[in-house]
């Protein structure tokens, strides 16, 4: 039985960036040990012996010339910021 | 004449033969979209005014005596999900409410070189994550059949939208059966091509080796014209494939004599509702009648596959959506002291419940301590249900199975509960693990006059064998002929 406590809840959302409130605390908790309960499942699964599958196409790599490719509309790339300055993205001071 | 209740290639011929203009297709859906979407609500965004310029500006170059591509002036929707430059591009989502796509996706790109009409772009389940539709940020899209119920989901408005006859066909996106499931609901066809066969360069990724994009359209035709289209390898994909082009619809003789139809017990078993199991087993009948050799066999795998698809999905969705922060686009919370707080509380704030609760699972999964257990394990698990699809197309040239264990349900009976939504999919995600094409296509309704889906699948890059197999049934059927969706209320 998958059991998930408050504690790590709230590391695990941390490191996703994700604020919890806490009204909220109880019903993720719920869906996660639920969805983690059945994910039990892939236990019984025989696997011995077999190799994880990583991507879905058997290519490894895949090259191609490395050509400078303008962008036609650089403008538009920059107009989705919500902060913006001299056609750059605006963030707050990182180091104080 | 009723300009919407023809298919594609019904309106390519009439166009080609002069019976019908652009003008008159893209006005007759525009006129349809003005009297229906305020009950189906499947459009995030429409695109009516651009849309009658467009097909006038195209009517002219026919005029002129300018090649144009046949398909030039029909009209298309495009899930919400693949970006078109210039119009905003949202994923159903708060975090994504005013983005406005700065490049298009290739198959948009592909959509334009041939003068389709871009009539708008159709809702979804936030970011893709959901069977429903109802975990749209903006809207509830209703299902034509019974307004009261769910279009199925994640390309709920596509499916809706073609089956209300708001967009002659409908380009979406499957990561674990978002385009088969909702055309099941809907009673169209849906095609989710093999994992590399269409380019995912625009689609906003929500797990990357498993998304695939693919048409719903009014029948099958339809379908393998479309993939015509937005099939081919693309660079800026490096996981699409260099296999030559090739014409879909020279596939579709009908003839199916001798073709071997393998169908797995287990997915008939505990769970699927009799009047599907019921209808599936008459869709079995026809292709008997047909000349197919049908045979029951065992594909243990389904329960494996689903829950093996929540870990490598979420995983996948944790990673790819840690790119929504704040700062190059997307929403932007108002409430910060700091760069941390500026992240956090943005995608708190432009992030729905699903999915938050899905990447906080991925985050879990994919952590110290869980991975080998979960993570590891799924992707073994993965390898699995491929070996075991290899054995059965060792056999067997087509699988058939129902596309899921039940026919829409109402709204609101299963948003709070996330399990039982994940469900929905369980007919459909062990194709997307395996990578395979699978199709869709309506085979009858239930006593409520609710369509029900057939899914056929085939082995790798084998489009051709499932679109030909489901073409044979759909013309000995005729489901389109005997239903309509009545937008009951």
């Amino acid at each position: 039985m998958a059991n998930v406590s408050k504690e790590e809840l709230l590391h695990i959302a941390n490191l996703a960036n994700l604020n919890i409130k806490d009204e909220e605390i109880d019903s993720y908790l719920a869906n996660l040990k639920d969805i983690l309960n059945f994910a039990e499942i892939v236990n019984n699964a025989n696997t011995e012996g077999l190799q994880e599958t990583i991507g879905e196409n058997d290519k490894c790599n895949v090259f191609r010339k490395d050509e400078v490719k303008t962008f036609e509309d650089n403008k538009m790339l920059i107009q989705n910021a919500k902060e913006q300055e001299r056609n750059m993205f605006k963030i707050p001071k990182v180091i104080q | 004449m009723n300009i919407t209740n023809l298919t594609v290639h019904e309106l390519v011929e009439k166009m080609k033969n002069k019976e019908l203009t652009s003008e008159e297709i893209t006005k007759a859906y525009v006129d349809r979209i003005n009297n229906k979407e305020p009950d189906v609500n499947a459009f995030v965004t429409t695109l009516c005014n651009e849309a009658l310029e467009k097909a006038k500006e195209i009517d002219s170059k026919r005029e002129a005596g300018e090649k144009v591509s046949n398909f030039a002036g029909i009209p298309v929707g495009i899930k919400d999900n693949i970006c078109t430059k210039g119009i905003r591009t949202t994923c159903s989502s708060k975090m994504l409410e005013d983005f406005i796509a700065p490049y298009n996706a290739t198959v948009t790109e592909k959509l334009l070189k041939e003068d389709l009409i871009d009539l708008g772009k159709l809702n979804m389940d936030e970011f893709a994550m959901g069977a429903s539709t109802e975990y749209s940020y903006f809207k509830k899209t209703s299902n034509p059949w019974n307004l009261n119920c769910v279009p199925g989901g994640s390309s709920g408005g596509s499916a809706a939208a073609v089956a209300g006859e708001l967009v002659p066909w409908a380009l979406g996106s499957d990561t674990g059966g978002s385009i088969r499931q909702p055309a099941a609901f809907c009673g169209v066809v849906g095609l989710k091509p093999t994992y590399g066969l269409v380019s995912r360069y625009g689609l906003v990724a929500f797990a990357s080796s498993l998304d695939q994009i693919g048409p719903i359209t009014k029948d099958v035709t339809d379908a393998a014209m479309l993939l015509n289209i937005i099939a081919g390898h693309d660079e800026r994909d490096t996981t699409s494939y260099e296999i030559p082009k090739k014409d879909y619809t020279k596939a579709l003789n009908k003839n199916i004599k001798g073709l071997k139809i393998g169908v797995p017990k287990e997915f008939f078993a505990e769970g699927i509702n009799e009047e599907v199991k019921a209808k599936l087993e008459q869709a079995i009948e026809t292709y008997k009648k047909l000349g197919a050799e049908v045979e029951e066999f065992s594909l243990d795998i389904a329960k494996y596959s689903l829950t093996a698809y929540y870990i490598i999905a979420c995983a996948e969705a944790s990673s790819n959506l840690g790119r929504f922060d704040g700062i190059r686009y997307g929403h932007r919370t108002e409430n910060y002291q700091n760069l941390k707080e500026l992240y956090k509380n943005s995608r708190s704030e432009g992030f729905g419940a699903e999915v938050k609760r899905r990447i906080i699972l991925g985050t879990y999964v994919l952590s110290s301590g869980y991975y080998d257990a979960y993570y590891k394990k799924a992707q073994q698990v993965r390898t699995l249900v491929k070996n075991e699809f290899s054995k059965a197309f060792e056999k067997y040239d087509v699988i058939l199975t129902p596309t899921a264990p039940n026919v829409a349900f109402e709204m609101g009976t299963k948003s709070n509960n996330p399990l039982e939504m994940y469900l929905a999919d369980i007919c459909t995600v062990s194709v997307n693990i395996a990578g395979l094409p699978a199709i869709s296509i309506p085979c009858g309704v239930n006593g409520d006059n609710m369509p029900i889906g057939m899914q056929l699948i085939g082995n790798k890059f084998e489009e051709e064998k499932i679109l030909n197999t489901a073409y044979a049934f759909e013309q000995e059927y005729g489901f389109r002929e005997k239903y309509k969706p009545e937008f009951k209320k």
